[in-house]
């Protein structure tokens, strides 16, 4: 045993090494039967820590013709992910072949395995828990089965192959043997027995029994039994209530159909059976139940890098071209090296900076409380222009199609030539602008500090006002024909983006300077009294609110499946956007006034505690 | 975008004429003539202008009507550019119920009086300040006191009530019923807007019902709510966009549960006017028995 330890060992690569001057082995993730998985970072991105797992496969066969079906059965895999798209199966970046050595280079998941999440709880793991990633898994092996122009059958459901990542989703791993499915042909016997159907073991591999390997799994997790150690086929022998007596007797019929000897008794589809867990987790409240307390992110988050800063940062940074460049009351603009936060240069002003930069033409533009727009070189720090308006500038500036727009203290919105810093035109509203300009539909839209909400058209003429009760410091967007914006009344507005008409108005709980998100249907927002929230856009219903311990100004910000929003309680929080479930949050050691960016999986954010962080988004 | 600069520093030009639209060719439309409105729309700050029908029949074998129908087409005054402005209602009055044209007839008052009577000043006046509620709030109110009147004053009786608010280039719909909504695309396509609140549908929805059964289910006409019915009202209230180039159609089952989808389409393309189209979907579920009260709204937004 020893001698073929040092082996593997001895064939393992080395944490610094790099394949084919591209991707730098970091660490050892994984041992399969054919080689390790690791964890390398992708030089072609080195601007930002790209991490990615890189798949190895060493081929010792001496047989030539077993050779070649290895070499055939990677390949295979590698042909067969690059076809497939879905959140849950990582996506696959490249593969290449090296003497008897061959990578598949794939999305990294930052997570654990289903298998370890199961060893490390003590305890059982929540039946809602389960539920949940029951109902992704059927979602996946849905969208396998209905691969064209033949299903794929995964054919190796079982916890080790199913990994959850940080946010608590579902993803499912090593495609080694997902087999496209030929009707009439029979495979040959691969898996893993104890999750296996029987017919699996006479060569036949169909959708149904991937539904039988799902039941195995989740008996595996609900029960703690692991099956690889009982009878084959005895799951009946071990009805999930008799071990865990807390789970409700409607998932064990779910469990106890798919795992049917008999194939035509399961489930016939991974859709049905997603139907018959959505149904048990309605009557068991699972839906609404599911909760933070996953096994995966409670260890506490480390961010990815910090940077301090002299004094307050109140605004949102921005990238580009791997430079984070943010505000700070300082008074500098800093500009930062979004892989390892390593300081680039920084630009000193004359007052407080919370405007958020925006980079044109490889140059920063950003407002500051000394009263000017700056105008500096991205790679340098150096200034190329600045423009004064009368008052302290709070707005960030808009860049559209050559031209800036940006609101001042001094009351007017103002419009700037972006190559020589002259005014074109300024328009003077009825208070001071803090709102950041929208620029869509030709038209450049705004809120006061007056309460007002302005539409102008490119000259710079009004187009139409509409008045809330308070001031309008949140931050338009729009979607289709509508704008949204919130103001300090305490109220979410959509408005007619043509006429300004209210077509609705949300109550909040209390005034906002957030700015709205939106993804698919649904609008985001925080407000003052501490929730964020989600509503319909159509019919301007909440479909969810999460509470912060205390207000939010920060703006929501949609990522993938995601929105992450800062508080003022010092969190920085990840939810999950459908159902406002909390995924992850991380905690600064003061306030979160302003809005995370996130780009690349990785998310950038402010902190009145001074610094700048980077984290895995 | 970078045009409207370029524009700013030539002498400012007078806005281009809106396009003189013959109301006699405005259904069916030539591919050529689609076109070209789609042309017009593509250029901005174009006016619009908002046109409606209605067709109405008591069927063939009822006696009386218990439908109601509400169609108002105006422009909001005192903005340069005229904001269409247009209010569309069927109700159609429970049958078996006491006075189905009762509750019909006031549900149409009462939601068209509250509604008219937040616009008047933007429709017969020059505005002195900006209207309290949101447009989904307007009709949010309209219908609840609509509700509340159906049981006071004829209690026992209940209607169904779909009714669309068109502003600008959005509907902001109200529904309570199987009475329904529809966006019609220039393309032919037929989306229904609303979701029926009747008992067939629910059934259908819980996945109880196959299309056969649906078919023929014999409790078609039970609704689940209905306006004057309950005590508290769950109305629909949403807002779209107005289909471009297409319609808006508003219509009660004795038009939809009659005739299909495919007919309803070609009425109205085979029809050179909006009356016109009206008039066949009334002839057209009239030839096909006529077994209810029929009544339906086309608008359309032209320019």
């Amino acid at each position: 045993m020893e001698s073929e330890d040092d082996k593997a060992s001895r064939q393992q690569l080395q944490g610094g090494l790099t394949l084919v001057d591209r991707y730098t082995i970091q660490d050892v993730i994984g041992v399969g039967g054919m080689g390790s998985v690791y964890r390398a970072r992708d030089l072609h991105f080195p601007n930002v820590v790209k991490l990615v797992a890189v798949k190895e496969m060493i081929n010792l066969a001496p047989d030539p013709m077993i050779r070649k079906t290895i070499v055939q059965n990677f390949e295979r895999e590698a042909n067969l992910l690059a076809t497939l798209n879905h959140l849950a199966i990582p996506r696959i970046y490249d593969y290449f072949s090296h003497n008897e050595h061959s990578y598949l280079v794939l999305e990294f998941v930052h997570g654990k395995d289903l298998e370890t999440v199961i060893t490390d709880t003590n305890g059982f793991l929540p039946e809602d828990q389960v539920i949940s990633w029951a109902i992704q898994l059927c979602d996946v092996l849905d969208y396998l089965h209905g691969h064209k122009p033949d299903p794929i059958i995964f054919r190796d459901m079982k916890p080790s192959n199913v990994m959850i990542n940080h946010n608590g989703n579902v993803v499912l791993v090593d495609f080694g043997i997902a087999k496209t499915f030929q009707t009439g042909t029979k495979g040959t016997m691969i898996g893993t027995e104890g999750y296996s159907p029987p017919e699996q073991y006479r060569g036949e591999a169909t959708p149904v029994a991937d539904i039988y390997s799902l039941g195995a799994t989740l008996h595996h997790a609900i029960t703690r039994r692991d099956p690889r150690l009982e009878p084959p086929f005895s799951f009946a022998e071990r009805p999930l209530r008799r071990i865990n007596q807390n789970v409700s007797s409607e998932f064990e019929a779910v469990v106890n159909t798919a795992l049917q000897y008999n194939p035509v008794d399961r489930f016939p589809s991974a859709s049905a059976m997603k139907d018959a867990l959505m149904s048990v987790a309605r009557k068991t409240g699972a839906l609404s139940k599911i909760t933070s307390a996953l096994p995966v992110s409670s260890g506490g988050i480390k961010p990815l890098w910090s940077f301090k800063c002299e004094d307050e940062i109140r605004g949102t940074p921005t990238l580009n071209q791997g430079s984070v460049f943010i505000g700070c009351y300082d008074n500098n603009l800093y500009a930062l090296n979004a892989a390892d936060g390593q300081f680039q240069w920084k630009y000193p002003t004359e007052g407080g900076i919370v405007s958020r930069p925006s980079v044109y033409d490889n140059n920063v533009f950003f407002g500051s409380e000394d009263k000017r727009l700056h105008v500096v070189n991205a790679r340098n720090g150096k200034v190329v222009w600045t423009y004064y308006t009368g008052g302290k500038i709070y707005s960030s500036p808009r860049i559209a199609d050559g031209h800036i727009f940006v609101g001042s203290e001094d009351q007017d919105l103002h419009a700037v030539n972006v190559m020589t810093g002259r005014a074109i035109w300024k328009f003077s509203t009825d208070g001071p602008i803090h709102s950041t300009p929208l620029v869509a539909n030709e038209m450049v839209y705004f809120g006061t500090e007056s309460g007002s909400f302005y539409a102008l058209d490119f000259r710079g003429e009004l187009k139409w006002r509409f008045q809330a009760k308070r001031p309008v410091t949140s931050s338009p967007i729009s979607k289709g024909q509508s704008i949204y914006v919130a103001s300090l009344d305490g109220t979410l507005y959509s408005l007619d983006a043509k006429n300004g008409w209210a077509i609705w108005k949300f109550r909040l709980g209390k005034g906002s300077v957030s700015s709205p998100a939106i993804a698919d249907d649904l609008i985001f927002i925080g407000a003052a009294d501490g929730f964020i929230y989600c509503v319909d856009v159509r019919t301007s219903k909440e479909v969810w609110r999460f509470k912060t311990e205390n207000q939010v100004s920060s703006s929501p910000v949609v990522y993938k499946d995601s929105i992450y929003c800062g508080s003022i309680d010092g969190n920085l929080y990840c939810l999950e956007y459908r159902t406002g479930r909390l995924r992850w949050k991380f905690e600064a050691k003061a306030a979160i006034t302003g809005s995370p960016i996130i780009f690349d999986d990785i998310v950038y954010f402010g902190s009145i505690d001074h610094h700048v962080y980077a984290l895995f988004a | 975008m970078a045009e409207f600069f370029k524009n700013l520093l030539r002498k400012k030009e007078e806005p281009e004429k809106p396009k003189l639209v013959d109301m006699a060719t405005t259904a069916p439309l030539t591919d050529q003539q689609l076109n070209s409105i789609m042309g017009i729309q593509s250029i901005k700050s174009e006016t619009k202008q908002l046109v409606a029908s209605v067709g109405q029949s008591v069927g063939k074998q009822r006696d009386h009507n218990e439908d109601s129908v509400l169609a108002l087409t105006s422009t909001i005054v005192g903005s340069a550019e005229g904001i269409p402005f247009g209010l569309y209602i069927v109700a159609d009055g429970m049958g078996g119920h006491q006075f189905g044209e009762v509750a019909s007839n006031a549900a149409i008052r009462i939601m068209g009086g509250n509604i008219t009577k937040k616009f008047h000043s933007y429709l017969y006046d020059l505005p002195t300040q900006a209207l309290q509620e949101s447009l989904q709030e307007v009709m949010e109110i309209s219908i609840t006191e609509a509700h509340q009147y159906v049981q006071r004053e004829a209690p026992g009786s209940g209607t169904t009530v779909t009714a669309a608010l068109v502003l600008g280039q959005q509907i902001t719909i109200a529904h309570v019923g199987d009475s329904r909504a529809y966006s019609i695309y220039p393309d032919g396509r037929i989306d229904p807007i609303t979701r029926d609140h009747s008992l067939v549908k629910r059934l259908e929805e819980l996945g109880h019902l196959s299309k056969d059964e649906v078919e023929n289910f014999p409790h078609r006409n039970v609704l689940i709510r209905a306006l004057g019915q309950g005590e508290f009202l769950e109305a629909d209230i949403f807002t779209l966009p107005f289909p471009q180039g297409g319609y808006l159609m508003i219509c009660s089952d004795g038009l939809w549960g009659v005739i299909s989808e495919k007919d309803i389409i070609r009425c109205i393309t085979e029809a050179p006017t909006l009356n016109r189209a009206c008039q066949n979907m009334v002839e057209a579920a009239n030839a096909a028995g006529g077994p209810d009260n029929i009544s339906v709204i086309l608008a359309q937004l032209i320019g």
